[in-house]
């Protein structure tokens, strides 16, 4: 059944996006993430223009996010403090990032900042994901025990001013790299079109030592809150979220991740590291070798002023 | 009063149709003279139909008639970018605007151009999007360039791989030598807009007369409800679909409550 899509201005089969919905969604709840580094591709590919693909994903993300945060906030297991200094640093970051979208748009580079963004940040997080799963699988086999890292040990940045105590997380750190952390969380999920789930988690508990039990309430309430200020910007700016989109891809990914977390609970820690690291890598991988095999059309059109 | 401006009216039209009288006239019309977007639109395709009208003062032709159909969207105004290879990857470099050119564009005729007009004389009326004048942002100024400009003729390519650019030799038919039809294809992604339709009817390569029609494609209901608030309350638009991403996500999260 094909359905007319009002902004992106084409018709799609509604029961192709519901199950790029689903199947996503259910990848985010195996993993505890938005997904969107998934579905702004697919979106992509499905022939949608990527400026509309961007814009509408972070609806989508913000959607199965509030449906992590309504249950992670019945297990009080989200630290409402850490999250609105993240925010301070998130919304800057956020508005700087749908400028900067605006503008590329303008010079005619856009594809390429989402296409080299993607390749860079994906490739190498991807890798670190994927070295850092087998070592551990390998350590595990090998039967070594497994090295923990001391509760106290400090890195340079513990020394920055401006400290705070974060009581639910039960950390004592410099306000400064929290807020760094939000805005460039703010700042790639503008212009990339994701949550940064993926990155975000690993970004608190190694960088500032928050527990892993608040550790992803914390992170979807910040996707949550980024990906909604994303939404209103670009739909100010820009005019480009697709609310018929989105709301199909939000009713298969609600779905597809209860699903999915279901799925995730009866795996290895490890195991689902790995699993992410290789779908992480391998994305940023499809973008590189667009980048660098020679296009089948060189040439592309975008209308610049007309009708609709 | 009305009446009275009716009648000025119709006579300075008929003073107008007469020095015209001694050749034929186009009646048309439409199937529909609105095409509505809806939640289901694939495209469509409209049919144009009329009669070569004669009166007693036509002259005798040898030949039979035919009819050349141009249909243009609204003009508007665009971008074509070419890819370069730049330390190693693909990056949009040089790239020409085109200014107020149709957004669609069909040409639609009973046999080829080539056939019913000479090369000279369609290029002069603009038969064909080759043909058409397609100016280019040059400076401070526009202006055509040469017929075959790779910028020029990528942008002819993209739009009709879209099918936004049209050229059927066997869209007109003639039901009897006086009775003509037309069928317009109105692809998916058409933009909205009125659409200006110009008849040319010739006979023995020479153009007899031409005539206008016109039909509007717009968003209908909830596609234009959608569309239109995007566009004129973005603020409101965008914050209506984040309380519509929290109702799912809330939705879902009490559907599938486990505790």
């Amino acid at each position: 059944m094909e359905i007319y899509l009002p902004i992106a201005g084409m018709p799609v089969n509604i029961f192709v996006v519901f199950a790029m919905g689903l199947a996503v969604g259910f990848i985010s709840g195996m993993f505890g993430i938005g997904g969107g580094f998934l579905m702004t591709p697919l979106l992509i590919f499905l022939g949608i223009g990527p400026a509309v693909a961007v814009a509408t994903v972070s609806s989508h993300i913000a959607a199965s996010s509030f449906s992590g945060v309504v249950t992670y906030w019945r297990r009080r297991a989200l630290d409402l403090q850490l999250a609105a200094m993240l925010l301070l640093g998130g919304f800057v970051g956020t508005t700087a990032g749908v400028w900067l979208f605006t503008y590329l748009r303008t010079l005619g580079q856009l594809d390429l900042t989402i296409s080299l963004s993607y390749v860079i940040l994906l490739g190498s997080v991807g890798g670190l994901m994927v070295a850092e799963a087998v070592r551990a699988i390998l350590r595990s086999r090998s039967g070594k025990p497994v090295e923990l890292r001391r509760g106290g040990s400090h890195t340079w940045f513990h020394g920055l001013p401006l400290k705070l105590r974060f009581k639910q997380s039960r950390i004592y750190v410099s306000t400064i790299p929290v807020w760094t952390i939000g805005f460039l969380m703010g700042f790639i999920g503008a212009i990339m079109g994701i949550g940064g789930g993926f990155l975000l988690v690993p970004m608190l508990i190694y960088f500032l030592r928050v527990p892993t039990n608040v550790v992803i309430g914390t992170s979807m309430l910040l996707t949550l809150v980024t990906m909604a200020t994303a939404t209103i910007l670009h739909s100010i700016t820009n005019h480009l979220v697709d609310a018929i989109l989105a709301l199909i891809l939000m009713i298969g990914g609600v779905m597809g991740a209860q699903f999915g977390a279901r799925a995730g609970q009866r795996m290895r820690g490890e195991r689902l590291r790995l699993l992410l690291g290789v779908l992480v890598l391998a994305v940023g991988v499809r973008f590189f070798v667009d980048l660098v095999l020679p296009p089948e059309d060189p040439y592309s059109i975008r209308m610049l002023e007309g009708p609709q | 009063m009305r009446s009275a401006a009716l009648t000025i009216a119709m006579a300075a039209l008929a003073l107008a149709a007469a020095p015209a009288a001694a050749a034929e006239r186009l009646v048309s019309s439409l199937s529909s003279h609105v095409i509505r977007i809806t939640p289901n639109f694939v495209g469509t395709q409209l049919v144009l139909f009329g009669i070569v009208e004669r009166d007693g003062t036509s002259p005798q032709r040898h030949g039979s008639y035919d009819i050349v159909a141009t249909v243009k969207g609204p003009p508007e105004t665009l971008v074509v970018r070419r890819k370069e290879r730049i330390v190693g990857i693909w990056v949009n470099a040089d790239s020409r605007t085109f200014v107020q050119v149709p957004s669609y564009l069909a040409t639609l005729s009973n046999r080829p151009i080539e056939s019913i007009v000479s090369l000279d004389l369609a290029r002069r009326l603009q038969l064909g999007a080759r043909r058409t004048l397609l100016p280019q942002q040059i400076g401070p100024d526009t202006a055509d360039v040469v017929r075959d400009d790779p910028f020029r003729n990528s942008f002819l390519r993209l739009k009709e791989a879209r099918r936004l650019y049209v050229e059927q030799k066997d869209a007109v038919t003639f039901l009897t030598p006086i009775l003509y039809s037309a069928t317009i294809p109105v692809p998916a992604g058409v933009p909205t807009g009125t659409y200006n339709i110009e008849l040319k009817l010739f006979a023995d390569g020479a153009l007899i007369t031409s005539g206008t029609e016109a039909f509007d494609i717009a968003k209908f209901g909830f596609e234009e409800f959608v569309a239109e608030s995007a566009v004129e309350h973005g603020a409101l638009y965008g914050f209506a679909t984040v309380m519509m991403a929290m109702l799912t996500g809330w939705l879902a999260s009490v559907m599938f409550r486990r505790d």
